[in-house]
């Protein structure tokens, strides 16, 4: 009973410090928003939706055919069609287009001839997103400008050319969940012991009736239910911006966070036992962070990685959480369908909760 | 004694590597009194305090806190004791209401009087306006209230506080030695560690610390009346010059400025020391007048820190 009662004291003046830290509470709603953004955007090379007009000069089969392919292709949103290429080159210097396409009324014989371009693309260079997409465009197998010979089938191959997994951030997100998580969670806790001792509460705190472990789980506990909250966060900013869905279970997936959070925030708290000074505690959270982004498998495919970097990851709680989050949100998979990757996590958690315990005793030496 | 004693503690040794921090410390503190700890900075003051609560695992030796055994039985003890540490440890970041109402929970203060006892408490130390200001911006004199408010919200039969007036004014010091001494009166012994030799006085007993070793123990009084040295004042236009014509006579302990006026301490085994001190202030042609007083703690304090080789002159 009063145990239970120092706990809830411990975790009511976590609550009350952590909402009157601005920093701390910038980092439970900005990084996960940021992240989720930069992330969501940079990786997403899919650049859609660029306003086009076109000057078919043609009107051919082949060359609506054409059209056909590039309105497919989601790059471009043909909002204009006019008759010539005068007529684009205004449009382009007015700033009403990105890209204009004009077709020149020869465009089914230029297409047979290799040596000549069958269609002519004009590029708002100015912007060098734009200018790097048009880069691509030329490049493809469909030849629109100077280039080899036309492959028919190359005028609707257009868009897989340069997103081949097609729309990237319903990759990303599943796995930036973790890293998310993974960064806040740590780095909370990591300061959690060591701020109290840089401050001089420790000194006090320990020297009160409550216990290691009343102190260990009141600084936890309000953590995961800030971990959940940025879980919400992200899937609900991810299925507004990015359309990513959750094809899983919620509760699958929830579960798997707790669990994924608690073995984060046991390391964190470990770390905090260990460490001397806040600094300290930060350096090591962001050593820790760099193999978590690279050798998880969020950046690169796990597959693909050399053998040594593989045993490194398989240490890695978010290599075994990305496992599951890509599991229950894209394959709808179910826990039991991932029940190593369960085991890891929880088996982490405690491991690293006990060794935090055992590091931190009510003494100062 | 005839008291019974709160603490008692027999050969207690801390050691840092190769520093012996606290050396074979013997220290007798009877109940319900006042016992002070002095000594300059780095003498071990507050290794002992840490190692009473049991937050320093000594080296060597056993020391017994309220019938506990320290270090192993100090999760019992806990409850017992307020502990004030030397830097100030409570939570800035919040309203010094809630930092009492903090300590009240970890203490499981009965729920049913935690309000009233914080009321109680704030008034009594003065508080009361300063209820919703966050402590970490209070003054050095309001910290050290609300600390101690805090270390002695639940009541401990024995309190421990480390240099709890190093950070204020002199008023604010007279306050707290008021509260002291209410709450002594009120049964609660107080191991309090200072460098000022006025509080140093207003102790019952008091055990002197020197590079962690216990140089000197007893009341005030019977400090000063067994220093084992004369004092001679020296009152003079020039106690600078006053100083040179002493300080290299074989005979003199040591030779002390206060303002205008020099102490001068010379062993009992000078026969007359007045004689010893005119002589050569004439011969170095200093005017000056001396006469013999009794020692002050100050006095005592130079006296059982000074070099060995010195004291032994
Ligand atoms: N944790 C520690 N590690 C190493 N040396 C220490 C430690 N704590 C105190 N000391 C050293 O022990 C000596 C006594 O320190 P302390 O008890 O704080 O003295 P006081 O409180 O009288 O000023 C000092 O020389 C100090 O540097
Ligand atoms: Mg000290």
């Amino acid at each position: 009973m009063k145990s239970l009662s120092r706990l809830m004291a411990v975790m009511r003046k976590e609550v009350r410090q952590m909402r009157r830290d601005r920093l701390t509470f910038a980092m439970i709603v900005g990084i996960p928003l940021m992240q989720l953004l930069l992330f969501g955007y940079a990786i997403n090379m899919d650049v859609r939706n660029l306003s086009t007009a076109i000057a078919d000069e043609a009107n051919t089969h082949l060359s609506r055919e054409f059209v056909a392919g590039l309105a497919a292709s989601q790059v471009t949103n043909i909002e204009y069609r006019v008759s010539t290429a005068a007529e684009l080159e205004r449009m382009m210097q007015a700033g009403e287009i990105s890209i204009g396409v004009a077709i020149p009324h020869d465009f089914d014989r230029r297409v047979a001839d290799d040596t000549r371009a069958a269609v002519h693309l004009l590029v708002d260079g100015s912007d060098p997103t734009i200018a790097g997409i048009a880069d691509k465009l030329r490049n493809m197998p469909i030849a629109f400008d100077t280039s080899a010979a036309p492959r028919k089938q190359g005028l609707i191959e257009v868009r897989p050319y340069y997103n081949p997994e097609r729309r990237t951030p319903m990759n990303v997100i599943p796995g930036l969940i973790a890293v998310i998580l993974m960064m806040t969670m740590m780095l909370f806790t990591a300061v959690a012991i060591v701020r109290e001792r840089e401050r001089g509460n420790l000194e006090l705190l320990i020297n009160t009736p409550v216990t290691s472990a009343e102190l260990m789980i009141g600084k936890v506990v309000p953590y995961i239910a800030i971990g959940l909250v940025q879980l919400a966060l992200i899937l609900l900013a991810g299925g507004l911006l990015f359309d990513v869905p959750v094809r899983g279970s919620i509760i699958d997936l929830y579960l798997a966070a707790g669990l994924f959070i608690a073995a984060n925030l046991a390391l964190g708290l470990f770390f905090s036992t260990a460490v001397k000074t806040q600094f300290q505690a930060m350096q090591l959270t962001f050593f820790l962070m760099l193999p978590s982004i690279l050798l998880s498998g969020f950046v690169f495919p796990f597959d693909g990685m050399p053998v040594v970097a593989q045993y490194l990851g398989e240490v890695l709680p978010t290599t075994h959480f990305i496992r599951l989050t890509r599991g229950i949100m894209l394959r709808e998979a179910t826990l039991g369908d991932l029940p190593g990757e369960l085991i890891y996590l929880g088996v982490f958690a405690i491991v690293a909760t006990t060794a935090a315990a055992l590091r931190f005793s009510k003494r100062l030496d | 004694m005839t008291r019974e004693l709160a603490i008692r503690a027999r050969g207690l040794s801390k050691h840092f590597g190769s520093l012996r921090a606290v050396d074979k410390l013997d220290l007798d503190v009877p109940k319900a009194s006042i016992y002070g700890f002095l000594g300059p900075n780095g003498s071990g003051k507050s290794t002992t305090i840490r190692m009473l609560c049991g937050l320093l695992t000594p080296t060597d030796g056993r020391a017994d806190v309220l019938g506990f055994e320290v270090p192993e039985h100090s999760k019992e003890l806990k409850p017992k004791i307020g502990y004030m540490t030397q830097r100030f440890s409570l939570f800035g970041d919040m309203t010094v209401a809630e930092n009492l109402e903090f300590i009240a929970e970890i203490y499981s203060f009965p729920a049913a009087h935690r309000a009233s006892r914080v009321d109680e408490l704030l008034e009594k130390y003065d508080l009361t306006e300063q209820r919703k200001q966050f402590a970490g911006t209070m003054s050095g004199g309001q910290r050290q209230r609300l600390a101690l408010a805090c270390a002695v919200l639940h009541h401990p039969e024995l309190l421990l506080l480390d240099e709890p007036t190093s950070a204020v004014d002199p008023q604010s010091r007279r306050d707290f030695w008021a509260n002291l001494f209410r709450l002594a009166e009120g049964g609660t012994t107080i191991l309090v560690s200072t460098h000022y030799m006025d509080e140093a006085e207003r102790c019952h007993r008091l055990a002197i610390l020197d590079h962690g070793v216990k140089v000197a123990d007893g009341s005030p009084r019977q400090l000063q009346s067994s220093t084992g040295m004369h004092v001679v004042e020296v009152l003079a236009d020039n106690p600078y010059h006053a100083q040179t014509a002493l300080i290299n006579i074989a005979m003199v302990a040591s030779v002390t400025q206060l303002g205008v006026r020099l102490r001068v301490l010379i062993p009992d085994s000078v026969d007359d020391p007045l004689a010893l001190v005119n002589q050569n202030l004439q011969k170095h042609k200093v005017p000056a007048q001396s006469r013999i007083v009794a020692a002050s703690l100050e006095d005592v304090f130079v006296a059982v820190t000074m070099n060995p080789e010195r004291r032994a002159a």
